[in-house]
């Protein structure tokens, strides 16, 4: 291929989704690689779906700035986007002496960092807050909320690709050269030139730091397992509850609403050397059990619908082995470049901020034009168990898909799985249409509407069932037909 | 769109809507719609292949479609009005109903409702096998669906988790397609199936049942590469030491069935923690005014021909209902020792017949069953061998019930 991009970012999690998204607003051509065949498949879409307030984080730092930032500005990015989100407000609680003393601490941490609203509040007004949570006292943080973090990177990618970014997917980058001042990028699929890399390669951001030639960066990978537990517990869940950090700061497993209705008991916390392996394990389930019902008072097995894991990259200093703050580079030895490393929670509540600033370093080495086109606002797939009767009616009068339910458990329409199967970023995975509509994401776990799925891709796209794939690359569903 | 008024909504047009359908129509009730969300009714007979069904209703062994289609045949004959491609999304307490169809929105207002949805499956997600996500884990009925009714293979080296009847038949299923099932795991110390199926389904086709194992480990990337498997103490908690690995591309699960009771709840039903099905009296009424369920949607059923029959007796109740306005109250509560995992129904008048559904917690030998009132027994049931696999029914006549005191059932050994 003999095109040259002007930038192309490796890692199409919500990071190098939002730089798309805000390097779009420019008159450049940009093309996102990522190594899965979909956006969101590592850290970003294994996570507790927080918008953080930003007060655990050392004043001053990029994780500190970008994460109260990110948060002030969240309702407006959710209207653009359209992404469910609900600023549901989250307690800190704590039972000892010393958990007032850590509440304390992060109060005055966060006041510093500018969290707004930040208190401290007693049993009684606990329970009014959440009387699901456990604790006797809390720090209040009424600025917090909750967001789904599949749909808002999917959002950004897809916004990025409505202002002309091209994504593509099984690209797993094995090699970068520079020759003439034009990169080479190897994937299984082709090479790709470009004038800048942007490096948002998350749990690879190291390697491919490397590749790029940018050596000594080291990520410790922490693993946390979660649980995810039916609905039917989601209504005593007002908000995120979360313990009291212990003298190590970082937060141990906490209670988090979905804004689907949800609940996630998790993560625990462990450091693992494999990247690759989401693998849950008895030994932690049974731990998140009793550290989860501190938080939450209805954490029961027959209301346990799923597992899942992520880990997250944390960037660790060789010497002292402290957790550091989040990378963002140019280095001038290392030209068009931008490098991001060691971007973990709060990555999610950051992604914009981020983006903005690695867009600013970019600009300080090219003036850049604008995309006269750029259009900010992206409208996602309607969800029509959320409406009205009335709307549900015109909505079935308009198109008769609305009146097939094919997910039963989430209310999902066939019209609602033709818009996800025929997305813009050209995904085709059942994963991908799960993480698009919900279906699959109820308390049958595909049982149902699975095979649904499975039925109208092939019909959408013309595929074989050999074809079809559940989530990764070589996710084969079927071996062949029954009989010829 | 109208508010449609009927006397009977039944949700479902499985074996337990098909049948109640039929026996209110038998009993003069015409005013009658069964709602089905599949394209066609008969539920999930549609998949079930195999023969088996129909030795306690019909005197005859059918398939799964035969034995629905005898239903299906006296529906259309009866001229019983039904839809299918409709999904009912709400009961109201009122006893509203509203499906979504490709029409539109339907509303009903009903004088009884039957639920009659049936069960879904216990998933990987419900039980937590450790391991990663690859594909390749299928719930045997969702597999039974592939490869029955989209003729579609889901893989050639199988591991069964769950001895439930299911699994075992979908062992011999992918057996007979040419798939090498290495073995079943249980985790109770004994199956979990009927002994007919063990025999035809396993023995006959040499797959090994392992009791008291379980899978501590699914392993693969994209697809499942292997399973680890382990044996398990009296507490089903894995033996350390006891791992042992097997190489298979697609793990089946056959752990268990839920009754799907989702819009029970929505119209107010109280359910049994035991059954996960709705509380009910002799007449197969909820604690709803009017709503009756019967059907795996009450109880997992071992088989068919008692779905059928329980929505007979439903019927014959909900005709009664419809007919004269109101219902005995069922004051008398049936309750039982720690050998019997529940009953229906829970409730009883005292001054009609019944029968009493119930299965044992584990196997037993040579015991006897007693139901007592006032410390006096009412009616005893010996058995020889008593299996958690086998429903048990025990009749009772009105005139054995003395006064209006609760009814226990104990187990004698």
């Amino acid at each position: 291929m003999n095109e040259v991009y002007d930038v192309v970012i490796i890692g199409a999690g919500v990071i190098g989704s939002a730089i798309a998204r805000e390097l779009s607003r420019y008159d450049l051509k940009i093309a996102v690689l990522d190594k899965e065949l979909d956006v969101c498949c590592e850290t970003s879409g294994r996570n507790s779906g927080v918008l953080h307030g930003g007060f655990t984080y050392k004043t001053g730092s990029l994780k500190a700035q970008c994460s109260v930032e990110g948060n002030a500005e969240f309702d407006k990015v959710a209207a653009e986007l359209d992404v469910p989100f609900k600023r549901t407000g989250k307690v800190v609680v704590g039972f000892t002496e010393s958990d007032m003393k850590s509440l304390l601490k992060y109060k005055a941490i966060g006041e510093a960092n500018g969290v707004p609203g930040l208190e401290i509040v007693d049993k009684q007004r606990l329970e009014e807050l959440d009387s699901s949570a456990g604790g006797e006292f809390a720090m209040y943080s009424p600025t917090s909320g909750i967001l789904n973090p599949f749909i808002y990177t999917v959002a950004l990618a897809e916004n990025a690709q409505q202002n002309g970014v091209k994504f593509y997917f099984d690209r797993e980058v094995s090699g970068i050269n520079r020759k003439n001042g034009i990169y080479e990028i190897t994937t299984p699929k082709e090479v790709y030139k470009t004038r800048w890399v942007v490096n948002c390669a998350g749990l690879n951001s190291a390697k491919i730091s490397t590749m790029l030639g940018i050596d000594g960066y080291t990520l410790g990978g922490f693993k946390g397992e979660y649980f995810v537990l039916d609905k039917k517990v989601g209504k005593y869940l007002n908000m995120p509850v979360y313990p009291a950090p212990g003298p190590t700061g970082g937060f141990a497993t906490h209670a988090t609403p979905t804004v689907d209705g949800n609940v996630l008991i998790g993560p625990d916390s462990a450091l693992v050397d494999d990247f690759t392996d989401y693998g849950i394990t008895s030994p932690a389930m049974e731990k998140l059990i009793i550290d989860g019902a501190k938080m939450f008072k209805h954490v029961k097995r027959e209301h346990f619908i799923r597992n899942f894991s992520g880990i997250r990259p944390k960037l660790i200093d060789k010497d002292t082995r402290q957790v550091l703050d989040f990378v963002l580079e140019s280095r001038d030895e290392v030209p068009n470049v931008i490098n991001l490393v060691g971007i973990e929670s709060p990555g999610l509540t950051s992604a914009l901020p981020l983006a903005r600033r690695a867009v600013a370093l970019l600009k300080e080495k090219e003036t850049l034009l604008p995309n006269e086109k750029f259009n900010p606002r992206r409208r996602g797939i309607l969800c029509f168990a959320a409406q009205s009767d009335e709307v549900k009616k015109e909505l079935i009068a308009k198109d008769p898909n609305y009146g097939e339910i094919i997910c039963r458990c989430e209310t999902v329409t066939k019209a609602e799985i033709v818009q996800a199967v025929n997305n813009c970023l050209g995904v085709e995975t059942v994963m991908g249409i799960k993480n698009r509509t919900r279906a699959t994401m109820g308390r049958c776990q595909g049982g149902y509407c699975e095979t649904r799925i499975v039925e109208i891709i092939q019909e959408q796209l013309n595929k074989q069932a050999t074809e079809v794939l559940y989530g990764r690359t070589g996710s084969t569903m079927f071996t062949g037909k029954v009989r010829g | 769109m109208a508010i449609i008024n009927k006397d009977v909504v039944i949700i479902g047009g499985g074996p337990a809507g098909l049948a109640a359908a039929v026996q209110l129509r038998n009993k003069g009730i015409q005013d009658i719609i069964i709602i089905e969300r599949e394209k066609q009714l008969g539920g999930i007979l549609r998949q079930c292949i195999h023969d088996g069904f129909g030795l306690t209703r019909f005197k005859t062994t059918l398939s799964g479609p035969e034995y629905s289609g005898r239903f299906i045949e006296l529906v259309e004959k009866l001229n019983i009005e039904y839809i299918t491609d409709a999904t009912v999304i709400d009961i109201t307490p009122e006893k509203k109903v509203i499906a979504v169809s490709k029409e539109g929105l339907l509303e009903y207002q009903a004088t009884a409702v039957v639920l009659a949805m049936g069960c879904r499956e216990r998933t990987r997600g419900a039980i937590s096998i450790p391991g990663t996500r690859p594909a390749g884990v299928y719930n045997a009925g969702v597999a039974q669906s592939y490869i029955n009714l989209h003729n579609t293979m889901v893989g050639r080296e199988v591991i069964i988790l769950g001895s439930g009847d299911i699994g075992m038949i979908m062992a011999r299923r992918m057996t007979l397609e040419g798939a090498k099932v290495q073995a079943v795991f249980e985790v109770q110390p004994y199956p979990s199936g009927l002994p007919r199926n063990i025999q035809q389904c396993l023995d006959d086709y040499d797959i090994p049942l392992y009791v008291s194992h379980t899978i501590t480990k699914i392993k693969g990337v994209s697809r499942v590469e292997g399973i680890t498997v382990s044996q398990v103490d009296e507490n089903m908690k894995p033996i350390p030491g006891t791992e042992k690995d097997y190489a298979c591309d697609t793990l089946i699960l056959s752990v268990g069935l839920i009754p799907e009771n989702e819009l029970s709840l929505a119209c107010g039903v109280e359910l049994d923690g035991r059954t996960k099905g709705a509380i009910v009296d002799e007449n197969y009424q909820t604690t709803v005014d009017g709503v009756f369920a019967a059907g795996n949607v009450l109880q997992v059923h071992d088989l068919v021909d008692f779905v059928s029959l329980e929505a007979e007796e439903l019927a014959n109740s909900v005709a009664e209902y419809i007919q004269v306005g109101r219902l005995m109250d069922c004051g008398i509560q049936i309750t039982t020792d720690a050998n019997i995992s529940h009953t229906i129904p829970q409730r009883i008048s005292g001054h009609k017949d019944f029968k009493i559904s119930m299965r044992v917690r584990k196997p037993l030998k040579n015991c006897q069953i007693d139901v007592m009132q006032n410390d006096a027994v009412i009616t005893t049931v010996k058995m020889k061998k008593a299996i958690p696999a086998e429903m048990i029914q025990i009749k009772i006549t009105k005139s054995r019930i003395k006064s209006a005191d609760n009814i226990k059932m104990v187990v004698r050994c």
